[in-house]
């Protein structure tokens, strides 16, 4: 249990490229902190130098009390669920998880009472004879989050854990992870590049790009008020469209046009705000050919290009939609579901 | 591969038992004259059969030897042949795992420039160095010792990359799950990096071993003294050095008897590679 304070943290590898510029970030204890952003965004660094595993170019990092800079790994109370699990093969499973308390000189009574009540809780309790080789992925995920588990830590560090997982035991894992931590309470830094894992396991999440945090918030701040045309594209699926203010007032229509704030030269509207018919209240009306119809289950997608611009326009209806590809289609969006960007510095408008 | 093709079958099959035979001829002729008494090959007729003396000829070599004709009891060459082996293949497995262990998981000044001055050794096989290593060898009063018929020989460049070809497979999270866990360098190299070589370390003592019995050159060189003989030389010392014809029943029994060490090493160890191969995972 304990809170992690970031301030200003810098990470310069030693070829001199910047992977992590200027972080800071106060976790407070017991949260959930997801890390989301593409790859090569510097979370999965900063995650490691929070564990230790890369050491901090400039900064302070603290977990409870103390600035923990110079601590190797071990002396951090930190545990780390790693993406491949890093099991160790020729170990069998209770002894994967016995391992760390081993060296930490735990009394045998002791380890043998925090396995067996860790892979109770994981229903990994039948398996710890097995090794690694012999279980299947999901097991072998239990066995890497049981090894965080036993060690009681002060921060759990998640770095992808599930991307080896097929999608649906990655949605079965996503659950448990985060009812586990509920309940458990442990401070954890989670890093995925997921935007559905970010949005369903943060406390708060933190949305990171070229080594910059672009924006923290809880799930839906981040979703419903992104902070920058970055963020909006990243978060949300499918993306969220932009369209030239300058093309809205010249092709579009409808009273919500005059409202749009002074400044913003770009306009996001998400796939879901995007209607077939006219909504109440302010809105505009664009108009386009449907190029593609993509069902998917219980919602289908639209893509509709715009005359004179390249990018289509994806629109997200419930069920089949009943236009026709080829055919042209007026749509709408309400005032309240524009989000204003400024182009040039790609930072959202009030 | 056409499979009901009954010539290319019977074709392959021929091939095979040749080559199996023209093996296997020497090998079966050297057993079949460790048996038979002295006076067989006087006649110059190498017979193909087991005669009556095996019994009395692997006796007369284990323990009384014919001292005139060049040839000690090869119990006490056997012995030094498998300290000599023994002392070399431990030695340099253990100095080039550390090594290799060194050079992987190490960052330190110069470290690619020891890389390959290590690398570089490879081209320089013992008969290469032999008049300097000899020098050094003597200057250190080791001549006639276990210690200077193993040590010059013990640093191997061979395993060293073996075994840096290996630890790079080696998940580098590995290492670091093991760091979250407390494990010092040490202990992650004994608790984890050892078990996982162990498939490693069983292919390379068999070709080590083999490597280390089999020497000649240097054993010759560097022992003048009886005591040190390894079986080897000792093969080559009966068969000239005595004042008589080489009595070649008995060259032949020391013959068989100094091929059987690498064999069963090959057959104790297979088993356990084998093993090692299936149980290992990355």
């Amino acid at each position: 249990m304990a809170t992690i304070v970031m301030d200003d943290l810098h990470k310069v590898y030693a070829g001199g490229v910047k992977a992590v510029t200027g972080i800071s970030l106060d976790i407070a204890d017991g949260e959930m902190i997801v890390l989301v952003g593409p790859s090569g965004c510097g979370k999965s660094t900063l995650l490691r130098m929070v564990a230790g595993l890369e050491t901090i170019s400039d900064g302070t990092l603290k977990i409870g009390d103390r600035v923990v800079n110079n601590l190797e790994p071990a002396e951090r109370d930190i545990a780390m669920v790693f993406q491949n699990y890093a099991l160790y093969p020729h170990m069998t499973v209770f002894n994967n998880l016995a391992y760390g308390l081993r060296n930490r000189k735990f009394p045998k009574a002791e380890i043998d009472r925090r396995v067996r009540e860790a892979a109770e809780m994981l229903e990994i309790a039948q398996f710890l004879d097995r090794k690694p080789r012999n279980l299947s992925g999901g097991q072998r995920q239990r066995v890497a989050m049981g090894r965080a588990l036993v060690r009681e830590p002060a921060a759990f560090l998640f770095d992808e854990p599930l991307s080896n997982l097929d999608a649906k035991l990655r949605v079965q894992m996503r659950v448990e992870i985060r009812q586990l931590q509920k309940r458990l309470k442990t401070t954890s830094l989670y890093v995925t590049h997921d935007q559905l894992e970010a949005l369903t396991m943060a406390d708060r999440l933190v949305v990171l790009n070229g080594g910059k945090i672009e924006q923290v918030g809880t799930p839906m701040d981040v979703f419903s008020k992104p902070a920058s045309v970055f963020v909006a594209g990243f978060i949300g699926s499918p993306a969220m469209n932009m369209i030239d203010a300058a093309y809205l007032h010249d092709k579009g229509e409808g009273n919500a046009l005059p409202a749009l704030p002074q400044g913003a030269d770009l306009i996001g509207v998400r796939p879901d705000d995007l209607l077939l018919t006219a909504p109440q209240g302010p809105h505009l009306r664009l108009s386009g050919t449907v190029a593609l119809l993509e069902p998917a289950g219980a919602e289908s997608h639209i893509y509709v290009m715009l005359e004179g611009n390249s990018q289509p326009i994806t629109i997200r209806v419930q069920g089949l939609p009943t236009v026709l590809e080829g055919a042209q289609v007026d749509f709408y969006a309400a005032l309240d579901a524009l989000h204003p960007f400024v182009r040039e510095t790609g930072l959202r408008v009030a | 591969m056409v499979e009901n093709d009954r010539w290319g079958i019977f074709f392959a099959h021929l091939v095979l038992i040749l080559g199996v035979a023209l093996v296997v001829f020497p090998v079966y002729i050297a057993v079949i004259a460790s048996t038979h008494p002295s006076g067989t090959f006087v006649r110059g007729v190498m017979p193909l059969l087991p005669g009556p003396n095996a019994l009395e000829n692997y006796r007369t070599v284990i323990f009384e030897g014919r001292s005139r004709a060049g040839t000690p009891p090869i119990g006490g060459m056997l012995w030094n042949s498998f300290v000599m082996a023994m002392a070399i293949t431990v030695g340099k497995l253990s100095i080039s795992i550390l090594s290799a262990f060194a050079i992987v998981y190490f960052r330190f000044p110069f470290r690619m420039f020891f890389f390959w001055v290590i690398f570089l050794t490879l081209m320089l096989p013992v008969e290469v160095r032999i008049v300097p290593t000899f020098q050094v060898v003597a200057d250190l009063g080791m001549l006639n010792s276990f210690a200077g018929l193993s040590i010059p020989l013990i640093a191997s460049a061979t395993a060293t990359f073996l075994f840096r070809q290996f630890f790079m497979t080696v998940p580098e999270e590995l290492m670091e799950a093991a760091r979250v866990d407390g494990a010092g360098p040490l202990k992650f190299f004994k608790d984890i990096l050892l078990p996982l070589s162990i498939t490693n370390i069983a292919a390379l003592f068999v070709i080590m071993f083999i490597y280390g019995w089999n020497q000649y050159l240097w054993p010759l060189l560097i022992t003048t003294d009886p005591e040190y003989y390894t079986i080897v030389m000792g093969i080559q010392r009966m068969v000239t050095g005595g004042d008589s014809e080489p009595l070649w029943h008995l060259v032949m029994a020391t013959v068989v008897l100094a091929a059987l060490p690498p064999i069963l090493v090959i057959l104790f160890m297979q088993r356990l590679f084998v093993k090692g191969l299936t149980e290992t995972e990355k």
